[in-house]
């Protein structure tokens, strides 16, 4: 508890946890809040700009809140389609409106529009998808990828690490080059080719399952280092030489006794881990070998962005890449508090 | 001769290491459901007879450790195959990694040119606004994917006009005098060089801010102030010296960092590196150009760790006595 207060008195860290909060809220409650579903496509609409919202009206008085739906129409002197709004019909905004498929708890929406009328807060993407919809359900994956590898890499770090420093002599030195082999091929060379030779065809839980798994086999083994490093000097303390005498098993001494003694390391590393991960998937989405189409995330939908006429003519399709970077800062920050917080050494430093 | 014996003895130890890594990535690819040779058989301007070289080459008719061992031998002879395309895996390497450490070796520099006086300066001006300011620079630095900053300078460079969009030469290259041919090629790295050097400045800074409080914090350097030494002496002659050494170390880990956001943004920016190489040999399936490229970064990262490894042993003098 005292932890968190002091987490709280910094003012970077708790304004990265309200994001944090907030954005965790909203791909919680995608179903509700999108105003589309998952599936939704109009291919009339593709790559239409961000609805307009007015609250003023044509004759300068204030409005409930309404927008007009765009039409597609070619311009010959450009030699392009341009959208244009269609100014005749109003479409005002409403609240909690029925959901046509009802895919969450609740049946109903968070906001949308009249019948007819279309609302792409941020636009859509090459097949008509509105992107604020997709940001909110591609979060869903972003933003968890991090914490579920972790899953992978904090148990089999912690116990690679720990056995390789318990047992010490030539178990350790062939676990720890091992190690460190695996640490010395780039890891994001190793990543995109072990992306790569993925079987086609897999379901896409499958294979958001093996990019997590992929994420983790590739981040184990610095961290094993590390907590090798620790528990070479634990291994001396008075405690674990009287638990060696009662007669407690190896196992149980490693389990049970040393590796809790690395838990304020362990919170640390992890908080500042996350972002390496949200960063790698969707690098690796980005390039096509991550999560595919039409499931969304933040890399594969920024895959767009490729294209030279989107980023300059389209530069909704860059949203993404922002919510990517909020969400690593404010992980940093967070990282950062919770490390002065925890790490006696550092807290000295801040003093 | 200590630091003949020591160098000596660090190069050996590569030589597990390189094993090591060559086993596991030659599982992880020949494990995988991908014929090797699928693609080559493919092209139909492959002839029969080079088929033919590679299966004996590979020996892939035979079981998987002994295809290992030919694999091996082979490598370490130079000789690493054919592309998909029918150019030579090793002609492809050298015309690559040449671009990849010119990149890599520009940032490097210029990060420790810059990381090292900003790491000073924020650690020496302590808790100040200019230290708060730094702190926010580097860690929005530290969170921009590089692949997104990489498209946002690339919206730059169209748009102004400034800087040629992507590739490393412009078209008209061979026709250039060789001071035009620097001045063009300094153009190029212009943009990717930007992307990297941000990224890898933030860690670098924070780092060295790190080390400097450290060791400031220490005994000699208090030592060093009250027997009245100017504040430039201490942090100059006293204090920076040993907050660098921690530093060389992070060399190592440093190149290994932008050899994978290289990969990235040498993607973005069109460069003709060996991460981009990588990437497209991954695309093909093209297993030879993946096997040698991935084995290529790898020396290259050991490598750089070999060379952080010796540096520190000639700016630290208690290492020298250890060994």
């Amino acid at each position: 508890m005292d932890v968190l207060r002091k987490i709280f008195q910094d003012k970077f860290a708790k304004s990265a946890l309200i994001v944090l909060a907030l954005l965790y809220l909203l791909i919680l409650c995608a179903d509700f809040i999108a105003p589309y579903s998952n599936t939704y496509s109009n291919r009339e609409m593709s790559y239409a700009p961000p609805s307009k919202i007015y609250t003023i009206d044509e004759r300068g008085k204030l409005s409930w809140p309404y927008t007009y739906n765009y039409v597609r129409e070619y311009e010959p002197a450009l030699m392009q389609t341009v959208f244009k709004q269609d100014r005749s019909k109003k479409y005002y905004i409403k609240f909690f409106p029925k959901a046509e498929n009802i895919t969450g708890l609740i049946p109903r929406h968070l906001f949308g529009v009249e019948k007819g009328g279309e609302l792409y807060l941020l636009g859509t993407d090459i097949n008509g998808r509105d992107v604020f919809s997709r940001i909110l359900f591609g979060g869903r994956i972003s933003m968890t990828v991090g914490f579920l590898s972790l899953l992978i890499v904090f148990p089999i770090g912690l116990l690679y690490g720990g056995i390789s420093g318990y047992f010490g002599g030539i178990i350790d030195t062939l676990m720890m080059r091992f190690a460190e082999a695996v640490m010395a091929i780039p890891s994001f060379y190793l990543l995109i080719i072990l992306a790569a030779i993925l079987p086609n065809g897999m379901s896409s839980v499958q294979r958001f399952a093996l990019i997590i798994v992929i994420l983790g086999l590739i981040g184990w083994a610095g961290f094993a280092r590390v907590v090798r490093g620790m528990v070479l000097s634990i291994k001396n303390e008075d405690f674990v030489q009287a638990e060696k005498t009662i007669g407690a098993s190896n196992m149980r001494i490693i389990l049970k006794h040393i590796l809790p003694q690395t838990t304020s390391y362990v919170i640390i590393a992890m908080t500042l881990s996350v972002p390496s991960y949200i960063l790698a998937e969707s690098g690796l989405s980005f390039l096509g070998l991550g999560i595919q189409q039409p499931d969304a995330s933040w890399g594969n939908m920024l895959k767009e962005a490729q294209e030279f006429t989107n980023i300059l003519y389209r530069p909704w399709l860059l949203t993404p890449g922002v919510l990517i970077f909020i969400a690593v800062l404010s992980f940093n920050l967070l990282g950062d508090a919770i490390r002065d917080v925890l790490d006696p050494k550092s807290q000295k430093r801040v003093k | 001769m200590e630091f003949l014996k020591y160098t000596a003895k660090r190069v050996l130890q590569v030589i597990p290491l390189l094993i090591i890594v060559s086993l596991i990535s030659f599982f992880i690819i020949r494990l995988s459901p991908i014929d090797p040779l699928a693609e080559l058989r493919l092209n139909p301007s492959i002839s029969q007879e080079t088929l033919d070289k590679e299966m004996k080459r590979l020996n892939l008719d035979k079981p998987i450790y002994i295809q290992y061992f030919s694999w091996a031998k082979s490598f370490i002879k130079g000789d690493l195959g054919y592309t998909t395309a029918g150019e030579k895996v090793s002609t492809k390497l050298k015309e690559r990694i040449p671009n990849t450490l010119l990149l890599t070796m520009v940032v490097i520099f210029m990060t420790w040119a810059a990381g090292v006086p900003i790491g000073i300066l924020s650690a020496v001006k302590k808790e100040t606004s200019l230290d708060r300011l730094l702190t926010v620079i580097s860690s929005i630095g530290m969170a921009i994917p590089s692949f997104f900053f990489a498209i946002l300078m690339l919206i730059f460079a169209v748009k102004t006009g400034w800087f040629p969009v992507g590739g490393l030469t412009s078209y008209n290259f061979n026709e250039m005098g060789f001071f035009e041919k620097i001045a063009d090629i300094s153009k190029h790295l212009v943009l990717p060089v930007i992307v990297l050097f941000t990224i890898s400045l933030s860690g670098l800074q924070r780092q060295m801010r790190a080390n400097m409080l450290e060791v400031l914090d220490s005994d000699y350097v208090k030592f060093a102030r009250a027997k009245g030494l100017s504040e430039g002496k201490v942090i100059f002659k006293h204090a920076l010296r040993n907050a660098v050494n921690p530093m060389i170390t992070l060399l190592g880990f440093e190149f290994a960092g932008l050899l994978s956001g290289a990969a990235l943004t040498e993607y973005v920016f069109q460069y003709p590196g060996l991460g981009r190489l990588i990437l497209e040999a991954v695309m093909k399936s093209d297993i030879n150009l993946v096997m040698a490229s991935l084995m290529m970064g790898t020396i290259m990262l050991i490598a750089g760790n070999l060379i952080a490894d010796i540096l520190l042993m000639i700016t630290d003098p208690r290492l020298r006595g250890r060994s």
